[in-house]
C-alpha cells in the first residue's frame, strides 16, 4: 500500500495544530470560533468534491443534505418529550439512554432525545433520502442533473420554511451541545470556554474526512470514478458498474454534508432556512471549483479560507457577489482551479530544466 | 366549489402560467441556438421590471417600458459577448456555473441598486381596485393586458421564427449548426441576437406582470426554475410545447393553494419537475424514440 498518500494529511494534522499554537501566543482566540465552523463547512465541500471532480456529478443540492442532517438532529433534541413520558415507548428509550432529561433556559424540565441519536437518525435519513433521489437524478446529465439537484434543495427549503415543527422562518434554536463522550467532557458546543476543544474536534472529523476521502480516491473505487468523469461509455464497456459508483458517492456526499450540518447545529446551537438556501449549494460548488474540482486538497484550503473570510464579514454585503464573481472567474480563465496540480507541475518542472541548465552551463 | 370560484383559480393559474410560458420560451430560443441553458433568465424580467420601475415616474408609461426592454436586451447582449462568445467548445458544466455566476451578479447588482424593497410598476389601466367582470369572476384589467402581452409575444416569436431571414436563421443553426455556417449564416451572431431576443421578452414580461406580483431583486430564481420546468415539461427546444406547459404549471400551483398550505405553493412545480425528469425527460410532447437518441 501507499503510504505516501498520506503524507498530506500527517501536514494537516501539523498545521492544525501549529494555527492553534500561533492563535493561542497571538492571543486571537475569536478566529478559533470562525476556523471551527469553517472546518464543518469544509466536510461540506469534500464531500461535493469526491462527487463533482472524480465522479463527475455535479450537485446543486448540497445545502439541501446540510440542512437534513442539521434540522434532524435540531428537532429531535429539542422536541419535548416530557407529555408523552409515561407511554412505554419513551420509557424504553430512557432505559437505554437514548432520552436524555435536562432544563432549558427557563429550567423547565425538558425531556429529549440524546445528540448521539440526533445524529445516527440524521444520517440514516439522509442515506435514505440519498437513494431514494439518487437513483433516478444519477440517470440525468448536464443541465438536467444541475436542474434535478437544485429543485432538491429548493424543496428541502421550502420544507423547512414552511413546517411548523421545523420553526418555519425561525428555524430551530436552543439546541443542546453534543456530548461526545460523557467521561472526558468532550463536548459540541459553542461556549467559549470549549473553544479550543471544539477547534481540535472540528478539525478531527475533518481529518478523518479527508482519510476516508484519500483511501477512497486512491482505490479501486476512486480508479472507476476517475473513469467515469473521464468517459461514462468507455468506463461502462471496461466493466465499470456506473450507476453503483455514482451512486455511492452522491450518497457519501450527502452523508459529510449532513454531519456537517448536525455538528455545526450543536456548535451553534441553532439552525435556521438560511442553511437550506441554493445561494449555500451554490457557494458550496464554487469552493469546489476554486479548489480545482478533482482536487481535494485545494478545495479543502479553499473551504477554509473562503468560509473563514466570509464568516469573519471580510465580504461585508458583497458576500454572494464575490462567490458568483469566483464562479465566472475561475470557469472562464481556469476552468481546473487554482490549485491544478499540473500547473504546480509545470512550474516544478520548469524550475528542474532552469537547474539543469545550469548544471550543465557551469562545467 | 362554485364555479365563480374555479374561475377565479383558473384564471389567476393562467395569468402566472403565462409568465412562466415566456420564461421557458426564452429558455429554449437560447437552448436551441447554443444548447445551454441560461441560468440568468430569471434575472432578465426582474431588471427589466425593476427598470421600469425606476423610469416610470419620469415617463409615459409605454416609453418606460419601451426603454426596460431595449436597455435588458443590450445588457443581454453585453452578457453573451463578455461571458460566453469567446469560449471554444466549453463543457456543459462550465457554461452552466457560468451562467449561475451571472445571475448572482446580476441580482446582487440589483440588490445595491435597488435595495431590497418590494416595488411595482403602476397599472397599464385603472388602479388596484378596479376590476373586469368576466362570467363573475372579479379580476384586474391587468391580467387581461399580462395574458394579452404573452400572447402577442408567443404569436410574434412564432413569425418571427417561420417567415424573417434572421428567424430562419436562428432555425437553421438550431438544427445544424454547421451546415448553418457552410450556408453562410453567422452563427456567432445568431447566438447573441438569442441572448438579446430573450432578454427582450422576458423584459416585457417582468414589465407586464409587475403590477400583479410586485418586483422584488431576489424573485428571479424561483421564476427561472419554474420556467425550467415548463420547458422541461414541453421537452426542451419546443416553444409552443414549453406555452401549453407554462399554462398547465400555472394552473396546478393555484389549485394546489386549495389542497395544499400556502407555503408549499412552490415545491408543487419543483416536485413535478423531478418527476419530469425521473419519468420522462423529453417531455409531455416530446416523442419516445426521439428522447431514446437523446442523452439526458
Amino acid at each position: 500500500m501507499n503510504k505516501k498518500i498520506y503524507i498530506p494529511v500527517i501536514a494537516l494534522v501539523l498545521l492544525v495544530i501549529v494555527i492553534q499554537l500561533i492563535i493561542h501566543a497571538s492571543d486571537a482566540a475569536y478566529y478559533l470560533t470562525q476556523l471551527t465552523m469553517s472546518a464543518y463547512y469544509v466536510l461540506v465541500v469534500i464531500g461535493l468534491c469526491l462527487l463533482m471532480g472524480y465522479a463527475g456529478q455535479i450537485s446543486l443540492g448540497q445545502a439541501g443534505f446540510f440542512a437534513i442532517g442539521g434540522y434532524i438532529s435540531a428537532v429531535l433534541t429539542t422536541y419535548n418529550l416530557l407529555p408523552y413520558s409515561d407511554s412505554g415507548i419513551i420509557k424504553f428509550f430512557s432505559k437505554l439512554r437514548m432520552v436524555i432529561e435536562r432544563q432549558d433556559l427557563y429550567g423547565n424540565r425538558l425531556l429529549s432525545f440524546s445528540p448521539w441519536v440526533g445524529f445516527f437518525a440524521a444520517v440514516a435519513i439522509t442515506v435514505i433520502i440519498a437513494l431514494l433521489i439518487g437513483i433516478p437524478v444519477l440517470k440525468l446529465k448536464g443541465h438536467y442533473l444541475a436542474m434535478a439537484t437544485l429543485g432538491f434543495g429548493l424543496i428541502i427549503y421550502r420544507i423547512v420554511l414552511g413546517t411548523a415543527i421545523f420553526g418555519e422562518a425561525d428555524g430551530v434554536s436552543d439546541v443542546p451541545g453534543f456530548v461526545l463522550i460523557p467521561a472526558c467532557a468532550l463536548e459540541v458546543n459553542g461556549s467559549i470556554s470549549l473553544r479550543i476543544q471544539n477547534y481540535y474536534i472540528a478539525w478531527f472529523i475533518v481529518i478523518l474526512g479527508m482519510i476516508i476521502s484519500v483511501n477512497l480516491i486512491h482505490s479501486r473505487v476512486g480508479r472507476a470514478l476517475r473513469s467515469i468523469h473521464g468517459s461514462e461509455d468507455a468506463a461502462n464497456a471496461m466493466g465499470v458498474n456506473i450507476s453503483k459508483y455514482k451512486l455511492y458517492t452522491f450518497i457519501l456526499s450527502a452523508v459529510l454534508a449532513a454531519i456537517g450540518g448536525v455538528f455545526l447545529t450543536h456548535y451553534n446551537g441553532s439552525i435556521g432556512p438560511s442553511e437550506a438556501t441554493s445561494m449555500k449549494s451554490i457557494r458550496y460548488v464554487a469552493i469546489v471549483a476554486v479548489g480545482g474540482m478533482a482536487n481535494i486538497w485545494g478545495t479543502l484550503i479553499m473551504g477554509v479560507l473562503l468560509n473563514f473570510l466570509s464568516l469573519r464579514g471580510y465580504f461585508g454585503t458583497y458576500d454572494d457577489a464575490v462567490f458568483g464573481a469566483i464562479f465566472i472567474i475561475i470557469m472562464l480563465f481556469a476552468p481546473q482551479g487554482l490549485l491544478k496540480i499540473s500547473q504546480l507541475q509545470k512550474i516544478c518542472t520548469y524550475f528542474k530544466s532552469r537547474n539543469k541548465g545550469h548544471e550543465r552551463a557551469s562545467p | 366549489m362554485s364555479f365563480e370560484l374555479l374561475f377565479q383559480y383558473f384564471l389567476s393559474g393562467i395569468t402566472v402560467g403565462s409568465i412562466y410560458a415566456i420564461v421557458a420560451v426564452g429558455f429554449n430560443i437560447i437552448y436551441n441556438t447554443t444548447g445551454i441553458i441560461n441560468f440568468a433568465q430569471g434575472e432578465f424580467l426582474i431588471l427589466g421590471a425593476m427598470v421600469g420601475i425606476t423610469l416610470s415616474p419620469f415617463l409615459p408609461l409605454p416609453l418606460a417600458i419601451i426603454l426596460a426592454v431595449i436597455l435588458t436586451v443590450i445588457i443581454g447582449a453585453l452578457i453573451e459577448i463578455i461571458f460566453i462568445k469567446w469560449l471554444k467548445e466549453p463543457s456543459v458544466l462550465r457554461v452552466i456555473i457560468i451562467t449561475i455566476g451571472v445571475s448572482i451578479l446580476i441580482r446582487e447588482a440589483m440588490l445595491h441598486i435597488w435595495d431590497e424593497k418590494v416595488r411595482a410598476l403602476r397599472y397599464f389601466t385603472g388602479t388596484e381596485v378596479s376590476s373586469v367582470t368576466i362570467f363573475g369572476a372579479h379580476i384586474s384589467p391587468q391580467v387581461l393586458w399580462v395574458l394579452g402581452i404573452s400572447a402577442v409575444i408567443v404569436i410574434c416569436l412564432n413569425f418571427f421564427f417561420k417567415f424573417t431571414l434572421i428567424g430562419r436563421a436562428m432555425r437553421a443553426c438550431s438544427a445544424n449548426k454547421t451546415a448553418a455556417r457552410l450556408c453562410g449564416i453567422n452563427s456567432k451572431r445568431m447566438v447573441t441576437f438569442s441572448f438579446m431576443l430573450s432578454a427582450g421578452i422576458g423584459a416585457l414580461a417582468g414589465c407586464a406582470v409587475s403590477p400583479l406580483t410586485q418586483t422584488q431583486y431576489d424573485m428571479g430564481a424561483s421564476l427561472a426554475i419554474k420556467g425550467f420546468t415548463a420547458a422541461i415539461l414541453g421537452g426542451l427546444g419546443n416553444s409552443m410545447a414549453a406555452v401549453a406547459a407554462g399554462l398547465i404549471i400555472g394552473l396546478l400551483e393555484a389549485f394546489s393553494i386549495s389542497i395544499l398550505p400556502l407555503a408549499y405553493k412552490d415545491a408543487v412545480a419543483i416536485a413535478l419537475l423531478l418527476i419530469i425528469l425521473f419519468f420522462r425527460p423529453s417531455g409531455l410532447f416530446g416523442s419516445r424514440e426521439k428522447s431514446a437518441l437523446k442523452e439526458y
